[in-house]
């Protein structure tokens, strides 16, 4: 590995007794400003795609803006804002599909993941077929897995209404309904992130020293008492993680409502699972009110930044504790 | 949760199905085995459901690939596959622009992928074995970013594109993900620990230069962990969906877009769209089959640092 030849040694020793200024300058020129062109690159493009975008979306919330007339877009202050907030029933209505949805998801997950980190944490044959067979639903892609989903849920041919009706349950028109719709986004979200979670809280239970365990096991703990008194609290901030991942997750849900619903973005004909992306994509890209469609990103934007600095404050309460 | 209700066995020998262990000395809790207990078969059986569950709608997705549209919705269903499958593909590549697609996919996930592991090892480098001001603070910055949804500055992003005049073309898709924030600090921490210091001194007191040093003693330490970027990378890009729906059009699709407009269509033919997520399913499925385990391990290292 230590590639750096001899030849080179010899060039260097020659260069030190002869005085060669260029040389030194340029060593320090070196040492000194090479990282930042290094680093560069992840800045330069992070500053013109991520940050200027993101900044320039406050600026034009702020206007009437729309994709065919950039001449014509003017200030409008607050106006989106108060429109938004105060006299638009169908954002209320995104985000409390957005928090319905959570529900929905969040929490069965992390059950979910908990229970299948804790048959992958003992002794198994053939560990690494498990641990790729649960994670295998979170490298497929969303627009591929989402209309699988949609065959799986469809009102007359889907294999899971031919199942309800073979037991006499009567079929489901699943996209029709509000809880029905939900109930299977959710399945789709939860059938997609439950192993990565499982994973990542395998990770979390293995690093807890087996001397806690050995020491509880001498007390006459038993396993049950064990995972409920070592292993949970032991795992806190990996749960709080995964919730907040789950959350933020949540409020970013786009290509499940929007493929569900057969690539209408209103997210069902009563907008019953149309999340706060999807409204976004709706009003930006579907209607090209691009001074609406920002001030929701702002919303949307706060409240992601307030979930994950509300995670930022619980997490290091927890590490302090 | 019945299954915690196993007893804790120290001694595996003790246990009635215990006997196929007796003349192993048993293993130790800590080993990274595990928390010590056997799985029984009740364990296997739930971890079998789990599996199963795991890829039947993978499973099933190539299922109905493989027959012809009177085959679905059969009673009862057809669940193993058909002989219809190179028809179907057949029909997918006519019908859409499908083989437009998986060019345009291959080219924008390679070019992402080798771009993403260049600059990310890179920047690591830099952060984990370089001094200079601001170091800290930038890295910081960095971790900070991560937490950022750059989706939600998808209009003045696309604005921008327009202006350019690289609407609907692929490096409207490229360019915003030359470098990302995931990569550099995945990098820059397994850089901290993977190269040391004397070895990248003894090249300085050689008279290499910062450049030669990453080249010849950096690029090969990286290695292990640059694949293991490259897969996720690969896997990401290929996934992407919001960003390309918004800036191509149908007449230039990736595969997830062209999947979309597929689904948006007025075509009631299941085989057809489950044709086209199966094929665009085959190539993160064979990566995954192959690099499986590599991949699991990137997600449980990043569990344990993040």
């Amino acid at each position: 590995m230590t590639t750096t030849t001899p030849p080179r040694s010899g060039a260097a020793t020659s260069a030190d007794t002869s005085p060669p200024r260029r040389r030194d300058r340029w060593y320090r020129w070196d040492v000194r400003l090479s990282p930042y062109l290094y680093i560069a690159p992840y800045f330069v493009i992070f500053g013109v795609f991520g940050l200027y975008p993101l900044l320039y979306t406050a600026w034009v919330s702020l206007q009437e803006r729309a994709l065919n007339d950039p001449e014509g877009a003017h200030w409008v202050g607050l106006d989106n804002y108060t429109r938004l907030l105060f006299h638009d029933p169908y954002f209320w209505n995104a985000m409390g599909n957005t928090i319905s949805l959570w529900l929905l998801t969040t929490i069965p997950q992390i059950l979910l993941a908990l229970w299948i980190a804790q048959l992958l944490n003992r002794r198994l044959r053939s560990r690494t077929l498990f641990r790729m067979g649960v994670l295998l639903p979170n490298v497929t892609s969303v627009a591929a897995v989402t209309l699988i989903f949609a065959q799986l849920f469809g009102r007359d041919f889907g294999l899971i209404n031919l199942a309800l009706d073979a037991f006499g349950l009567g079929k489901i028109d699943w996209v029709a309904g509000t809880a029905s719709s939900q109930v299977a986004l959710a399945v789709m979200v939860v059938w997609r992130w439950t192993g990565y979670h499982a994973l990542v809280f395998l990770a979390a239970m293995q690093a807890i020293p087996g001397s806690v365990y050995e020491a509880a096991t001498i007390d006459g703990a038993s396993a049950r008492q064990q995972f409920w008194h070592i292993t949970i609290p032991m795992m806190r901030s990996a749960i709080v993680f995964a919730t907040i991942i789950s959350t933020t997750g949540n409020m970013r849900l786009l290509a499940e409502p929007l493929l569900f619903a057969g690539g209408v973005a209103s997210g069902g004909s009563d907008r019953q699972f149309q999340t706060g992306a999807l409204y976004l994509y709706e009003t930006a890209f579907r209607q090209f009110d691009f001074g609406y469609g920002s001030a929701i990103a702002m919303l949307l934007l706060i409240a992601i930044l307030l979930v994950t600095g509300v995670n930022y404050l619980v997490t290091r309460r927890i590490r302090t504790d | 949760m019945t299954t915690l209700s196993q007893p804790a066995v120290s001694d595996p020998a003790a246990r009635g199905d215990g006997n196929r262990r007796t003349g192993r000395a048993p293993r130790r809790r800590g080993t990274g085995h595990g928390d010590g207990r056997i799985a029984g078969p009740w364990v296997y059986a739930c971890l079998l459901a789990v599996l199963l569950g795991s890829a039947f709608p993978v499973y099933w997705s190539f299922v109905v690939a493989s027959q012809t549209p009177d085959a679905i919705g059969k009673v009862p269903p057809v669940l193993v596959p058909g002989g219809h499958l190179f028809d179907n593909i057949a029909k997918v590549f006519d019908q859409t622009e499908f083989a437009l697609a998986l060019g345009n996919s291959l080219i924008v996930s390679g070019t992402i992928t080798v771009s993403v592991v260049f600059f990310s090892t890179l920047a690591g480098f830099a952060f984990a074995k370089l001094r200079f001001r601001g170091r800290g603070l930038l890295l910081v910055v960095v971790v900070a970013t991560q937490a950022i949804p750059h989706e939600l500055g998808v209009i003045p992003l696309f604005m921008m594109m327009s202006d350019f005049g690289w609407a609907s073309e692929l490096q409207a898709v490229i360019v915003p993900s030359l470098v990302t924030a995931f990569g550099v600090f995945f990098m820059r921490q397994y850089l901290d620990r993977a190269v040391p210091y004397e070895l990248l001194e003894a090249g300085r007191m050689d008279g290499c230069s910062t450049l030669r040093l990453f080249w010849h003693v950096v690029v090969p330490a990286a290695r292990p962990a640059a694949a293991v970027l490259g897969l996720f990378t690969f896997m990401t890009a290929w996934n992407d969906f919001f960003w390309p729906l918004v800036v191509l059009d149908d007449d230039n699709p990736t595969v997830q877009t062209a999947l979309s407009a597929l689904a948006s269509g007025y075509t009631t033919d299941y085989t057809l769209v489950l044709t086209a997520a199966s094929i665009a399913t085959v190539p993160v499925l064979v990566i995954f089959l192959a690099f499986g385990r590599q991949i699991v391990g990137g997600i449980m290292q990043g569990a344990v640092k993040g």
